[in-house]
């Protein structure tokens, strides 16, 4: 089944048309990576898809549903779709265990107690149960960032959008980040991952994408589009970044 | 020294139910202009253009004209034109929160535009309305760092109130007038009126910094 459908989607900020005539699907369970140049369109595409931006054109399709329909309640839908941000976005004046209840408490009509088995259990996933009564402020770049996943996995979301989660990281941290996500995978989380991190593409992606100003200028496996480019603008961005 | 002492003594009684109505009708009229600095300051940040000219409408005319004159306005000039009499009680209290609320829209806007643009964009990705992530995420965080901001509007409103006097109203300055033209004792009198609104400014300047401390904290 198609859990995003993206039709013809077309992006422009004023003159500038970001995003040209994008068409691709996210099939249950399917881990997508969309790689590319810095500017190509990757974050506006993600952003799209959970209508962070409006598109000027064409239309997605998130679990059959439209996106920008009318009738489409966009804060229904929008919490099936998870986001992880590049820059964490933790609310700094709650703690790690608000930051996470908060959603399935005044969203999902929780309980305070059933909210607060779900975030442990989910700060226990992302290895943060001793921090749940810390704020923010006393993370790492590396915990912030699981953190922000455990919040998003709260909402119980059919997909996961990632937009360059561990490009703020220290090194260091990267890898506990991209560990809590293959383990996502591995449980058969619905992912679209925008990211720099070409091994971790390589290993957990079932499918990459290769963006390009503002078009998919090519996919496919990893094996394919790693080891054996077609198109030469692929190429020439692989042969830079690996 | 001890007739000066005395003379205030004896106008202390009229200066504290002075100084009681300076308070009552300030903290009146920063309730309500809080309310009104919310509404128009959300307006301001809004997509809705009819939404940010009423802001921006209001903001201009009452920061545009001297306070004295919308007094005197809404006390005299109001009633002549429109059916209806308001004590000079209410007239302060109209023209202190209309006021304050003009310089509280620039406060809750920059508040609100201070706090980083992902955190709006977090709140809208769990699925949290517009007006559910302003108040539970942007206001939150954008009233701590408004608190030295209100407390000077407090501040300046509480100065404000003394122009009340122009339309009778008995707040703290009216009360030593009154004294004064009947004891001839001005300067202990208004030393007297000075030292009180000192007091009061004072506390309010040592409890914002101990609400921005304890505040720091969570
Ligand atoms: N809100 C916006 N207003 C105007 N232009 C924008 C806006 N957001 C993005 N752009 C422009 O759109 C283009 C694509 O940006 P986008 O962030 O989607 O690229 P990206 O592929 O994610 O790049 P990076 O790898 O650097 O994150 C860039 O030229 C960027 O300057
Ligand atoms: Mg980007």
């Amino acid at each position: 089944m198609k859990m995003i459908e993206v039709n013809n989607l077309k992006k422009s900020f004023g003159k500038l048309e970001v995003l040209k005539d994008i068409n691709m699907d996210v099939n249950t369970q399917e881990v997508v990576c969309v790689i590319g140049p810095s500017g190509s369109g990757k974050s506006t595409l993600l952003r799209c898809m959970n209508l962070l931006e409006e598109p000027t054109g064409g239309e997605i399709l998130i679990e059959g549903d439209n996106l920008t329909a009318p009738k489409t309640n966009i804060n229904e839908l929008r919490q099936r779709l998870g986001m992880v941000f590049q820059q964490f976005n933790l609310f700094p004046h709650k703690t790690v265990m608000e930051n996470v209840t908060m959603g399935p408490k005044r969203l999902k009509g929780k309980s305070q107690s059933e909210a607060k088995e779900l975030g442990t259990q989910l700060l226990e996933k992302v290895g943060l149960v001793d921090k749940a009564d810390v704020y923010p402020d006393k993370l790492s770049g590396g915990q912030k960032q699981r953190v922000a996943m455990a919040r998003a996995l709260a909402m119980e979301p059919h997909i996961m959008l990632f937009d360059e989660p561990t490009s703020a990281l220290d090194p260091e941290m990267v890898g506990e980040v991209l560990q809590v996500m293959k383990n996502l995978a591995e449980e058969g989380m619905t992912m679209t991952i925008v990211t720099h991190e070409m091994g971790f593409a390589k290993e957990v992606a079932d499918r990459v994408i290769f963006m390009d100003e503002g078009f998919i200028v090519e996919q496919g496996t990893p094996d394919e589009l790693f080891d054996n480019p077609q198109n030469e603008r692929t190429k020439s961005f692989l042969s830079k970044v690996l | 020294m001890m007739e000066t002492i005395n003379i205030i003594l004896e106008g202390l009684p009229t200066l504290l139910k002075g100084m009681g109505m300076t308070i009552e009708i300030t903290v009146i009229s920063l309730i309500l202009a809080m309310v009104i600095g919310l509404v128009l300051g959300v307006f301001s940040i809004t997509k809705s253009k009819i939404l940010r000219m009423i802001s921006t409408a209001f903001v201009d005319i009452i920061r545009g004209t001297p306070l004295l004159v919308q007094i005197l306005f809404i006390y005299f000039g109001l009633p002549s034109v429109i059916d209806i009499s308001l004590t000079a009680f209410s007239a302060g209290v109209i023209a202190i929160t209309v006021n304050a609320a003009a310089y509280l829209v620039e406060i809750f806007r920059a508040g609100i535009n201070s706090i980083d643009k992902g955190q709006m964009e977090a709140g809208r990705t769990i699925g949290f309305s517009y007006a559910q992530t302003m108040r539970l995420i942007i206001l939150p965080q954008a009233i701590r760092r408004m608190i030295p901001a209100f407390v000077n509007q407090f501040i300046v409103s509480i100065k404000d109130t003394s122009l009340l006097s122009a339309i009778g109203l008995a707040e703290l300055t009216l009360a030593g007038q009154s004294i004064y033209a009947a004891n001839f004792r001005a300067f202990e009198i208004l030393f007297a009126v000075g030292v009180l609104y000192f007091i009061i400014i004072y506390s309010l300047t040592l409890f914002s910094r101990w609400l921005e401390r304890r505040l720091d904290v969570a």
